[in-house]
């Protein structure tokens, strides 16, 4: 085998020292083989090199927590023997240069984590992040996107429940697929990666190898430039088809007691998960590549090492099983290999044609990755917000934010998606938070994505809280106790430190929300270089929450219930309107600090509202975020059909008081008879709350402002994305 | 009622459609998977349930129509034994021919999930009798490929002997289907093929119990 050179190790996206620590652990130089096999470990999107040392901080324990990071995926109590497995992945780079199939091998991807450990997946997600409007791929991208999630997704009969779409300039050349998978296992039947023992056979299921993806972990940690449009042949297709035999076998398989450990084949191929599966069990991996099952002739190991071809999964077995197993693989008509054994040398050794075309120590791929504290510095602040005028009309403010990008209504999109399918989708898309109940119980959890990037992009550190104190206030709107995150940590190119800068801060700014509220990170991804040109995207750093209800019938929802009923705002109004959408949408300003997030009162609201709703106290209930509450209130409305009568208190900045975007705050309804004594019950439990107003027949009424139909409202709202998507 | 419920690689509402049975009978459905030669003797009804039986990369319904087990399903059909197919299994009937017409894709050339409004056009049959007359329904539909299609004679011959089931109302049609219909019956009324989904409309937690009268009605008639 010809020794590889420097000059091919940074055609790979290394480092002259990452090629010289290469050179130190062989004591030799690497073949091509080995070459590759080291790139793709090490490269920042399966080495997290930049991000280890910080994450290391986030917290990750709570006694509900079953397992924490590095796995698969996140797993957590929730009681009678059931775990909740879950995670968020992105497919960002992928799913620019092929909107379809790199959103579609995304939600693929992110199911597999899921289902690897022994869960049957019951909810998809999905944070999304697009272009402007105007910008001439958006409309491509989105209806890309959105077939490939839905086309992959609906396929797998598991239902797409949630989400979150934005559209900002900063994304115009680098958009953001995140996928988010919840999975439903026993907790006696959690499966884990580790190749553990030795001569146990190492098992190849699923699809056929062939050349797609090669390369795509790599592609995925590098910034992109005008001729990202060539590296389509990296993008990976995918099959829900194979996909959804792939689980059924599997989970067949895995109620048995044969697997001793089991890994998708995601990014990096087989190089990572048979790397990873050796690592984590402390032992070594020898594998015959001629028993690899090729979709195509003459593949090189170097090839078949670094394929990312979907569907596929690789599986250590106890010994003497294989037949057990293969009956399962054939009855759902995948492929079925055992391609090597687990071994006691610790190192990855690979065999073709008679010939040993690899030998690695293992520790020197996983563990002894390269490990970057990279020099970072604080991100510049926005200046202080000057004086903001009044505006005419709040009303007409109000019509033109329902209808603008951020605030318009979803619905093009999550029709697309099958939401109701196993039949346990109690709330739908367009609530404050997707509730799914637990099949055959009366359980249910529920589940969001968060983040404000503007916010981040104005105060990290403040931005990351947001994140985090917004995904627990949606999951106490509907009733829910919130439990745990995943973190989908979106980013620009680490090696500026203005962008580490904003990554460090903003997974501090995370973890003190997590310990703050308990609500520990069990899961979770970090994508960096999201640039195009050197143009960094807004710091998105997305929060998958998932809250559990005891009593699925006792949750709250959006619309209001019936007129005659006063509209009570929990939590303190003090008119915030630094980043809020009000300042950047109608009068053009991004400017001033991000709302300050107090986490303390943060809980005490929210225990306080979740109290509530258990008691069945509130008929509605919204969370308050982008638009304040004059959109919180208008989408109660618009959900209904029925109207309200607003009244601004008298001292108030009206502007402020009705779009400011001030944290911790709910909109609730309650019968006229029983405000006066929930508005006492929240004085002695130290929680501000005022009425704002009450529910009226067919249209918003605000001060002496002239009424704006709520017809009228919905129709702006709704209009607005299927309009964008039909522009020729 | 004994019923069994084919099992397609890649159907997906198999769990869902036998939940749904099993809460009106009381027993669960034979589960039968598809490369098996023969159903269970002595059926009252068979389902064939939404999903996407072999992936559905050729025509919805096309391989599925091919498959071993359909055999079988045709051999009963002809038999008088009742069918019931649910979106996936509405396709792969008109794929057989046991219904008529085909099932093209929605004229938006989108997939579409959403609630949907629909009348009952039938309701002296096994499958719809605990239904009103002329009642408005709302069921759940998640299809891509819902676009009701047959040649005019067709049509007017099934509207004329009362092969449609169910209806969109007018300005609801989510596909496009011709004359807004979303559910049609076998001359012989023992085979129902409709697109939306009555089995995931069975508990008013889920939105609603619309779709519940389909498998009371068989139970009644079938028990």
């Amino acid at each position: 085998m010809t020794d590889a050179t420097l000059a091919q190790a940074i055609e790979h996206g290394l480092i002259e020292d990452e090629w010289k620590h290469i050179l130190r652990v062989l004591n030799r130089a690497p073949n091509l083989t080995e070459l590759g096999i080291f790139s793709v470990m090490w490269s920042e999107h399966c080495s997290y090199k930049s991000s280890r040392v910080h994450l290391r901080k986030l917290p990750t324990t709570a006694p509900w927590v079953i397992q924490g990071p590095g796995e698969n995926a996140g797993v957590i109590d929730i009681g009678d023997g059931q775990a909740i497995v879950f995670k968020m992945e992105s497919h960002n780079h992928p799913s620019f240069i092929e909107p379809y199939q790199g959103a579609a091998t995304g939600v693929g991807g992110i199911m597999r984590d899921v289902f690897t450990m022994g869960a049957r997946p019951i909810a998809m997600l999905n944070a999304l992040r697009f272009g402007e409007p105007t910008h001439p791929k958006t409309q491509h991208l989105v209806s890309g996107v959105v077939a490939g999630i839905g086309g992959y997704g609906n396929c797998m009969g598991v239902p797409t429940v949630g989400g979150e779409v934005n559209f900002n300039r900063s994304y115009n050349g680098n958009i953001l697929v995140n996928a988010m998978c919840v999975g439903l296992a026993n907790t006696n039947k959690i499966f884990l990666s580790a190749a553990k023992g030795s001569g146990n056979p190492v098992v190849y299921v699923g699809s056929k190898t062939g050349r797609d993806g090669i390369h795509g972990a790599t592609m995925a940690s590098a910034e992109f430039d005008d001729a990202s449009d060539e590296k389509r042949p990296t993008v990976q297709v995918g099959d829900p088809f194979t996909e959804k035999l792939l689980l059924e076998a599997c989970l067949e398989l895995m109620a048995t007691d044969a697997i001793v450990g089991i890994q998708d084949m995601g990014a990096a191929g087989l190089t990572s998960s048979s790397c990873e599966m050796a690592d984590k069990g402390g032992s070594g991996i020898e594998l015959n590549l001629d028993r690899v099952p090729c979709r195509e002739t003459g593949m090189t190991p170097y090839e078949m090492m670094l394929s990312e071809s979907q569907e596929r999964m690789l599986m250590v077995l106890k010994p003497g099983r294989e037949a057990q197993a293969e009956a399962i693989f054939k009855k759902w008509e995948l492929d079925f290999a055992v391609i090597g054994v687990t071994t006691d040398t610790k190192r990855l050794v690979l065999n073709f044609k008679g010939k040993t075309v690899a030998d690695i120590p293992v520790t020197a791929l996983a563990d002894e990755a390269p490990l970057y504290e990279r020099p970072w510095e604080e991100p510049k602040r926005p200046a202080p917000l000057g004086p903001v005028a009044e505006p005419k009309s709040i009303t007409e403010a109000l019509a033109k934010l329902v209808a603008s990008p951020d605030l318009a209504s979803r619905r093009w999109i999550y029709e697309q998606y099958d939401s109701t399918v196993m039949a346990d989708t109690v709330q739908k898309p367009g609530g404050d938070a997707a509730i799914v109940r637990i099949h055959n119980t009366n359980k249910a959890v529920a589940l969001t994505t968060d983040v404000t990037p503007r916010y981040v992009q104005a105060d990290p550190y403040v931005g990351g809280m947001q994140a985090v104190a917004e995904s627990w206030r949606n999951l106490t709107a509907v009733g829910a106790t919130p439990l745990a995150i995943t973190d989908n940590l979106n980013f620009g190119n680490p090696q500026r430190p203005e962008i580490m800068g904003q990554f460090v801060l903003a997974v501090r700014g995370i973890g003190d929300a997590c310990r703050a509220l308990d609500y520990p990170v069990v899961s979770g991804n970090v994508s960096l270089y999201n640039e195009t040109n050197g143009q960094g995207i807004l710091p998105t750093p997305a929060i998958g929450g998932v809250g559990l209800m005891q009593d699925v019938t006792k949750h709250a929802t959006i619309p209001f219930k019936a007129e005659g009923e006063t509209i009570i705002v929990i939590g303190e109004t003090k008119g915030h309107l630094g980043q809020s959408i009000y300042l950047r949408d109608i009068l053009g300003r991004e400017e001033g600090a991000p709302p300050p997030v107090d986490l303390k009162i943060e809980r005490r609201n929210g225990d306080f509202v979740r109290t509530l709703i258990a008691s069945g106290r509130v008929t509605a209930v919204h969370d308050c975020s982008d638009g304040g509450l004059a959109v919180t209130i208008a989408e109660m409305a618009m959900s209904s059909g029925l109207g309200a009568t607003l009244t601004t208190p008298p001292t108030a900045f009206r502007a402020a008081f009705w779009f400011g975007e001030d944290q911790a705050r709910y909109v609730i309804t309650v019968s006229a008879a029983s405000a006066h004594r929930l508005l006492a019950d929240a004085k002695a439990a130290g929680v501000p709350a005022a009425k704002l107003g009450i529910t009226l027949s067919d249209r918003l009424t605000l001060d002496g402002e002239d009424p704006f139909p709520t017809a009228r409202l919905r129709k702006l709202n709704e209009e607005w994305l299927p309009k964008l998507m039909s522009a020729a | 009622m004994k019923a069994a419920v084919v099992v397609f690689p890649a159907s997906n509402c198999d769990r869902d459609v036998a939940v749904a049975l099993e809460q009106a009978t009381g027993k669960p459905p034979a589960m039968v998977w598809h490369g098996q030669a023969n159903l269970p003797d002595d059926l009252d009804l068979i389902v064939l349930p939404g999903g996407f039986s072999y992936g559905d990369y050729l025509r919805c319904g096309a391989m599925a129509a091919h498959s071993p087990i359909v055999r079988d399903v045709i051999a009963r059909a002809k038999k008088g034994t009742p069918i019931l197919g649910i979106c996936n299994g509405f396709q792969i009937l008109c794929e057989t021919g046991l219904l008529p017409g085909v099932l093209m894709k929605n004229a938006s050339l989108k997939f579409v999930s959403r609630a949907v409004t629909m009348t009952v056009e039938s309701s002296n049959t096994m499958f719809t009798a605990r239904y009103k007359p002329g009642q408005t329904i709302k069921l759940a539909v998640a299809h891509g490929d819902g676009n009701y299609f047959a040649d005019n004679e067709t049509l007017d011959r099934i509207e004329k002997e009362g092969l449609v089931a169910f209806r969109y109302v007018e300005g609801d049609n989510p596909n496009g289907a011709a004359r807004n219909i979303a559910g049609i019956f076998n001359d012989k009324r023992t085979i129902l093929g409709l697109m939306p989904h009555p089995e995931r409309v069975c508990d008013p937690l889920l939105g609603g119990i619309d779709g519940k009268a389909i498998f009371d009605s068989l139970v009644s008639a079938l028990s």
